[in-house]
């Protein structure tokens, strides 16, 4: 059990690629934390910097009361899954579970009742005597994840271990990890690229770009209140529809406009428009925001548009739809009867409109 | 169908196959028939009635006491094995640590290291025994089996870093960091995950090294002066072959023993050797 500081983390690689910006995280004890980004944004060289895998540039990094950064991995008291793997070729699966404790000097029956007791939390009991080779994906991703417990670690790094697994392997395993964090309750710093992943396993989720954190925040927070353009289309799929509007002033209120658009902007978002009046904005709405508009609807919150391509999946209908100039994605009920080519209007949800600076891309 | 597809398989597999083993082996069939052939048909022209070219009537082991009685043999063959074991070693220790650095570790100069010492495999033999020979006098080795011992590492080692050095590459480097994070130093990481994983490669480098100083000639030739020095190669070929008179039996006897080590070697490690040339680590 330790919390994890992380202070004006910095990784330069070659001193011309600066692959991690100025990190500044607490991750708080038992917390599960979630780093997600797109490939290159800096999730994995942070994660490898907190294993000791990789060197510090500068800044500090702490676990529990330790500041850990000139210690060599053995001695930070972390485990680590990898995405494949990793699991000794030439060990069996009960020795793969045993190294980290024979490394430690610990006592064989000592050893042997962890690893029972790992193995059965995660079900390989019947494995232990097989090679790896000799399991199949979703094993080999329990194998690794028993390895990591057995140790008892005041810290688990995760490094996107879910991605080789097929898709309906990795929602199984999701849960199960997820139950095992519950279990074990200890902090975990996972990995990984997916945000469904990260939204569903993350107590706290940081998303990252280009080496800088754009957002610290609970899943939900991430969702409803992005803190710029780009944790907004990161995350939530399909991805938030973004136009480039103009906000007016008129007698009735303020409106976001533009070809073949006209929305009025909320009351509660108007004040902080005031000072963008005239100019150019992004708006931000996201596809279950949209849904197709009664009767009841007023035309301030309402756009019209031509179906271009309907995908039904079942449990909803995926719209994609051009208003105007501007293509739309909406997630409408599946009972909705559309064609393509048909026109059709769609009311929007006012409180669910996000507005962002059109150079900062900073939320207002 | 079913049909042309089993000539086609016959026309573009089996013959060719069949063809390429027979070029192959036919060279160790006549060394073995060879080496029973009594010399009085050794001698004799083909041209002459009921002669036997591809086979023999009366085989026979002459040859065999020939050699063991009238020359140092075995002392040849305990030389050549002595000095294939002990150059292997010395060329598979440095190359291990050679090829582990120059695949793992990021070090300044690493990739010119890596180069320069695949160029000293490229000097070919034929030039540096010149040089080497004089530091062989020198350093009083000349005539002794660490002449050899000490100067076959200058073309094996280049050679097993290499080799191993491919293969140390296709490890993934997780399994060392993970053994690292579990606990082991790198020295650890490396004995106790690299090393075993990696034992196709090592072994397959160990073959070759060992193939080619038990096969090597020039150096033996130069250095080697007494007959109870020699190796095989360079004793079975000074020995048998007087002025312009061929001991072909015994020749060919010798030959084909000393070839039955390697053979040997090849066939018990078979299988390692495939795969340490493939390079494949399932993880």
């Amino acid at each position: 059990m330790a919390e994890v500081v992380l202070s004006g983390l910095n990784k330069w690689y070659d001193r011309n690629v600066h692959a991690v910006k100025d990190v500044n995280l607490h991750i708080r004890d038992r917390e599960f934390m979630v780093l997600v980004g797109p490939s290159g944004c800096g999730k994995t060289t942070t994660l490898r910097m907190i294993a000791g895998l990789e060197e510090i540039s500068s800044g500090e990094i702490r676990i529990g009361e330790r500041v850990v950064n000139d210690l060599p991995p053995m001695d930070r008291d972390i485990a680590m899954v990898f995405q494949n793997y990793a699991l000794y070729p030439h060990k069996s699966v009960y020795d793969n579970m045993a190294f980290g404790l024979q490394m430690r000097k610990f006592a064989k029956d000592e050893i042997r009742r962890r690893v029972q007791a790992a193995s059965e939390i995660l079900g390989i009991q019947p494995l232990l005597a097989r090679k790896p080779r000799q399991l199949s994906g979703g094993q080999r991703q329990r194998v690794a994840l028993g390895r990591a417990i057995v140790r008892h670690p005041q810290l688990f790094l995760f490094d996107e271990p879910l991605s080789n697994l097929d898709a309906k392997l990795r929602v199984q395993m999701r849960v199960e990890l997820k139950r095992l964090h519950e279990r074990l309750s200890t902090t975990a710093v996972y990995v990984t690229h997916d945000q469904v992943e990260a939204m569903t396993l993350g107590d706290r989720v940081v998303v990252m770009k280009d080496g800088l954190v754009q957002q610290v925040g609970e899943p939900l927070e991430l969702y409803g209140r992005p803190a710029n353009r780009f944790v907004a289309g990161f995350i939530g799929s399909p991805a938030m529809n973004f136009a480039e509007v103009t906000i007016n002033h008129s007698a009735q209120g303020v409106w976001a406009e533009t070809a073949g658009l006209r929305i009025r902007v909320p009351p509660a978002k108007a004040e902080a428009l005031r000072g963008h009046a005239g100019g150019k904005v992004l708006l931000g709405v996201r596809p279950e925001a949209l849904r197709v508009a009664n009767g009841a609807d007023v035309a301030d919150y309402a756009l019209d548009c031509t179906v271009e391509v309907v995908e039904p999946l079942g449990n909803e209908i995926l719209l994609d739809v051009r208003a105007g100039s501007h293509p739309l994605v909406a997630r409408v009920d599946p009972a909705t009867r559309v064609k393509v080519h048909q026109s059709l209007r769609l009311a929007l949800d006012p409180e669910r409109l996000h507005f962002f600076d059109a150079n900062t891309e900073a939320a207002i | 169908m079913v049909i042309e597809r089993r000539w086609k398989k016959w026309l573009y597999f089996y013959i060719p196959l069949a063809l390429f083993i027979l070029f192959t082996l036919f060279p160790f069939y006549w060394m073995a028939v060879t080496a029973f052939r009594p010399d009085g048909e050794l001698y004799r022209t083909w041209r002459q009635a009921n002669a036997t070219p591809f086979w023999t009537l009366a085989p026979t082991t002459e040859h065999f006491h020939g050699l063991l009685e009238s020359t140092a043999f075995l002392r040849w063959l305990g030389n050549t094995m002595f000095i294939a074991l002990a150059s292997t070693a010395i060329s598979l220790l440095c190359g291990l640590f050679a090829g582990y650095a120059l695949s793992r570790l990021r070090f300044r100069g690493s990739e010119f290291l890596g180069t320069a010492i695949f160029i000293t495999y490229l000097v070919p033999q034929t030039l540096l025994f010149i040089p080497l020979a004089d530091i062989v006098r020198d350093m009083h080795l000349g005539n002794t089996p660490w002449s050899l011992i000490l100067t076959y590492p200058t073309f094996l080692i280049p050679f097993c870093t290499w080799l191993l050095m491919g293969y140390f590459k296709t490890i993934p480097k997780e399994l060392e960091e993970c053994a690292r994070i579990d606990g082991a130093t790198r020295f650890g990481a490396m004995f106790r995950i690299i090393f075993p994983v990696a034992v196709p490669g090592i072994l397959s480098a160990g073959i070759f090294a060992f193939t080619l100083s038990w096969n090597e000639f020039i150096y033996a030739l130069v250095f080697l002066s007494s007959v109870e020095e020699k190796t095989v190669p360079v004793g079975v070929v000074s020995e048998l072959i007087r002025g312009d008179i061929f001991f072909w039996g015994q020749l060919m006897a010798g030959a084909l023993l000393g070839s039955v080590p390697v053979a040997l070697v090849y066939s018990f490690f078979v299988e390692y050797y495939v795969a340490g040339m493939t390079g494949s680590v399932k993880g």
